[in-house]
């Protein structure tokens, strides 16, 4: 759907084969691409002009190093800026107030509002261990207050009693009232839904503010919102005066610049980020995963992250541990299957992966989907552990057995044991160049020696230097992206500090270091037909 | 509801399908009569609340101008700003591009739309009220052929119409909007919700099925949506009712699980009426921008969705992915949402789209 900002780049600068430094003719067409990126990410157009000015005065002049190419030194540029301008730290709930400390939740209908308020009630009850009161004051939306009492029950956390016929801002006040009295430490209060330019309805929630003095008024917006966002919240800001942001549906697959948008405009930080329907799914905002999205630069922090949290150590242990000796049997894939299952699927992987969005595709074109993972795990499962551990005792009558158990046929099989058969030769050829591959794999599978399944900053540097030995054939079978972010991660000789690409913080485990990105997740998820390791990717059109 | 005095706004009437024409002064003359098999069950809240509407109705599009001008964000400064000059040269085509950039079109069809502008008037002396209107003409000629009311065939007994989208684009609300609209018609209407998941839901149409005296099936939270519509059909079919508005539940376009449980739903509806559902509408919130795209993509793929309705045009966001849209995917654009009330569903007016996204 989208090309990376790092794909388009390195168009714009296929041009330019000399080094040195970027002259100002080339950043400025660099900032046409860059300029494009970000307006299809639907940061808003005022936002993009004074993003691209800055930018632009930070590029011209910058040396490029032999290590990066021109692309890649502007998207560290641009990367490094969006951070900056997205607020460089997550910044948490501030409770630091005398109880009971009120949060007002306003924003446009249908942004999320009743949903967030129930998880952020959930999250401080469970959390910060806080005494919480949750109170609806939308009487506007037909069973708005009914919808907030039934969440507060499914969450456990208490809610103020509905009185019919009230107003909001009588309820504000008796909310206020309920919180006192029962020695609750945090109100929530729900507000209904009103566009930013009903004078009307911005002056009611004045009145409520007024009233109940919050310590928080939190902004919830769609992370899908396009170029309104800058006028929402503004006005939401100059009219209410905000204290920070909520992006909601962070989990769809839009690219986020709203955020951008917002922040520029209120200069209120981004304080946590919606990203499923589920009561957990609420989570502190980090800017370097925004920016790496709005770049079209995939989330693959979020990607290890997801991974560590989701992989079962022992088992995964046991596969590192078997693939080091370069063994994969198909139970191994089986595993390595219902893992990926486990991250959300497919699509919920690929989608966080750089690069990816065209290898999705043809994936789909070659017809791998959710839905032939569900197969292809059907399959081993109607097979003995005797033929998992052993694909070569699998003869046609062992294979029409299994295609009855499994729902599938022959051909489906074969195309099964074709791919384990080439994942395990990948396997076996990083298993050889013992070292950095395997160490990584160990790391991410949870073999014990760095510290939380990840390695140590030490080893860290020793990857590194072997990354930069490995062998260039294995290296072309990487995909550009990730053969990009490999050589962006290689070590650079002399003062490459500068040039290098500064790896972004909010990796657990790594320490101060960085992280290699892409690598990680590759090599932790060794996910079947990720372009460049044999099988479905390789098959490009 | 029905006490509610409510003006009349003639020019809607022919944009939307009217199978009985004549029944429809004499019907709304009365209060619609509930429906005696499954009655509305009574709800503790004030059903009227935020329909308080007693400002006189204004159209959309006056609307927007005496809200824009109430508002400090400047959305129509844009061309008098750009128009300083008087001739379409280079430097002002980018100007108006941005323009509608910022109106949501993405850059592709802006900058289709200002080549069309600069095809016709290059170079050329043109004032800035010229420009707006050709500007607005363009805009309306890219969605002229989508601007279609929705029909409702008498002779589908009932006419199914099957409403899907993303959580909080107003599906819900669209849906007891319709009611509104074809209960005055004289129409027997039944409502069945099918957003079995979120909280609350089902309580919510049921208000809508008060408020406009249509019927409703519902079951318990937590049970399958699937069964649900599967009864909604047999039931929708016994009971004779001319109109079914089918309700589901709030999904991202990406979670291939809920696209799955969809597929299903219209499955089901198939085995009652292959024919049905004879409408799948997808709401599209105005202030999305261009991941809108990618929901009218994956939702005409998994669901076969047949026609959209743009809601929440009552705020700043002008929509104008809806442009984008209609070039990519020719899909009718059966009418927009223009507030929280019964009333606020309006026809989908290409001309007038045109003109509110070119700040005429
Ligand atoms: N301002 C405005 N709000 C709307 C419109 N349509 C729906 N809403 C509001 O948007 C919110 C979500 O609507 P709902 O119908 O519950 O969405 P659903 O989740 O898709 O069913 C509610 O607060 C509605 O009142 C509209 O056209 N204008
Ligand atoms: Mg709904």
């Amino acid at each position: 759907m989208f090309e990376s900002l790092s794909d388009r780049l390195s168009s714009v600068f296929t041009r330019l084969t000399g080094r040195g430094a970027l002259s100002e003719a080339d950043v400025n067409d660099a900032m046409r691409e860059v300029r494009r990126a970000l307006l299809e990410a639907d940061v808003a157009l005022d936002v993009v002009r004074s993003f691209t000015d800055k930018v632009r005065a930070k590029a011209v002049g910058q040396a490029v190093l032999k290590s990066v190419t021109p692309g890649q030194l502007v998207v560290k540029i641009v990367h490094d800026e969006l951070v900056t301008m997205l607020g460089s730290d997550a910044q948490p709930i501030d409770l630091n107030a005398a109880a009971p400390v009120a949060i007002l939740m306003v924003g446009l209908q249908g942004s999320g509002k009743t949903t967030t308020s129930a998880k952020i009630g959930k999250r401080l009850t469970d959390r910060d261990r806080k005494k919480v009161l949750l109170a609806s004051l939308d009487t506007r939306r037909p069973a708005a207050q009914e919808q907030l009492r039934v969440l507060g029950e499914q969450t456990g956390v208490a809610t103020l009693p509905i009185v019919p016929g009230e107003g909001p801002t009588q309820i504000a006040s008796r909310a206020m009232m309920a919180a006192r009295l029962g020695g609750y430490d945090v109100v929530i209060l729900d507000t209904a839904g009103r566009t930013h330019i009903d004078e009307e309805l911005m002056a009611e929630t004045a009145t409520i503010r007024d009233l109940t003095n919050p310590h928080e008024t939190l902004l919830v917006a769609d992370a899908l919102t396009g170029q309104d966002a800058v006028n929402l919240a503004k006005s939401f800001n100059e009219k209410v005066g905000i204290t920070g942001i909520v992006l909601t549906r962070v989990d769809g697959d839009g690219r986020g610049g709203a955020a951008l948008s917002m922040r520029a405009v209120t200069g209120k930080p981004i304080k946590l980020i919606g990203t499923g329907e589920k009561w957990d799914a609420l989570e502190d905002f980090y800017p370097d995963r925004i920016a790496g999205r709005i770049l079209g630069m995939g989330d693959v922090v979020s990607l290890v992250d997801k991974a560590m949290q989701t992989i079962d150590a022992t088992k995964a242990t046991a596969i590192a541990e078997k693939m080091r000796k370069g063994v994969f049997d198909l139970e191994d894939m089986a595993e390595q299957l219902a893992q990926m299952e486990r991250m959300g699927g497919m699509g919920a992987v690929m989608g966080m992966m750089p690069g990816m969005g065209k290898a999705k595709d043809q994936m789909a074109a070659a017809g791998f989907s959710e839905k032939s993972l569900k197969r292809q795990k059907a399959i081993i499962q109607s097979m003995t552990p005797q033929e998992r551990r052993n694909p070569k005792v699998l003869d046609g009558k062992r294979k029409r057995r299994i295609a009855a158990g499994s729902g599938t046929d022959a051909a489906e099989i074969n195309k099964l044991l074709k791919m384990h058969r080439q994942m395990a030769d990948m396997m076996k050829m990083m298993s050889q160049k013992k070292g950095m591959f395997g160490k990584m794999m160990g790391g991410m599978m949870g073999a014990p020696g760095g510290a939380g399944g990840m390695p140590g900053e030490a080893e860290m540097a020793r990857m590194q230097s072997e990354l930069a030995q490995l062998d260039p054939k294995a290296l072309e079978q990487l995909s550009p992206e990730l053969r990009d972010l490999v050589a962006s991660a290689t070590p650079t000789p002399g003062k490459g500090a500068q040039a290098q690409l500064q790896l972004p913080k909010g990796l657990p485990g790594l320490g101060g270091g960085g992280r290699l990105p892409g690598l990680p997740g590759l090599g932790g998820m060794k996910l079947p037909g990720l372009p460049g390791l044999p099988g479905f990717g390789g098959k490009k059109k | 509801m029905s006490g509610e005095e409510k003006p009349k706004r003639g020019w809607l009437g022919g944009l939307f399908g009217k199978p009985e024409p004549a029944s429809s002064a004499v019907l709304e003359a009365e209060p619609p009569a509930p429906s005696d098999d499954t009655p509305p069950e009574p709800v503790a809240y004030d059903v009227d609340e935020g329909m308080a509407g007693a400002a006189p109705k204004l159209s959309w599009f006056q609307r927007l101008k005496s809200g824009l001008a109430k508002t400090s964000t400047q959305l129509t400064r844009g061309i008098t700003d750009v128009f300083t000059k008087r001739k379409l040269d280079a430097s002002t085509l980018e100007d108006l591009e941005d323009l509608l950039i910022q109106a949501d079109l993405g850059i592709e069809t802006a900058h289709k739309i200002a080549a069309r502008l600069k095809a016709e008037r290059y170079e050329k002396s043109i004032s800035p009220e010229d420009v707006r209107a050709v500007l607005a003409s363009e805009i309306a000629k890219v969605l002229e052929p989508v601007a279609k009311p929705l029909l409702v065939d008498p002779a589908h007994k009932p006419h199914v119409v099957l409403m899907v989208g993303v959580n909080g684009t107003g599906k819900t609300t669209t849906i007891g909007k319709l009611a509104e609209r074809y209960r005055k018609d004289g129409l027997k209407v039944m409502l069945a919700a099918g957003d079995t998941f979120r909280a609350a839901a089902i309580d919510q149409l049921k208000i809508w099925a008060a408020r406009t005296g249509a019927d409703i099936i519902a079951r318990d939270v937590g049970s399958e949506a699937a069964s649900l519509a599967f009864d909604a059909m047999t039931q929708a079919k016994a009971d004779g009712c001319d109109l079914l508005l089918i309700d589901t539940a709030g999904r991202l376009q990406n979670k291939d699980g809920l696209m799955q449980e969809l597929e299903k739903i219209v499955r089901v509806i198939k085995k009652v009426d292959p024919a049905a559902p004879h409408d799948v509408l997808l709401t599209l919130d105005a202030t999305t921008g261009q991941n809108a795209l990618n929901q009218v993509e994956v939702f005409k793929a998994r669901a076969g969705v047949t026609g959209l309705v743009m809601t929440k045009l009552d705020g700043t966001a002008r929509g104008g992915i809806l442009v984008a849209i209609a070039a990519k995917y020719g899909l009718p654009v059966h009418a927009i949402g223009v507030g929280e009330g019964a009333d606020d569903l309006q026809a989908f007016d290409a001309a007038e789209f045109g003109r509110a996204i070119a700040g005429e």
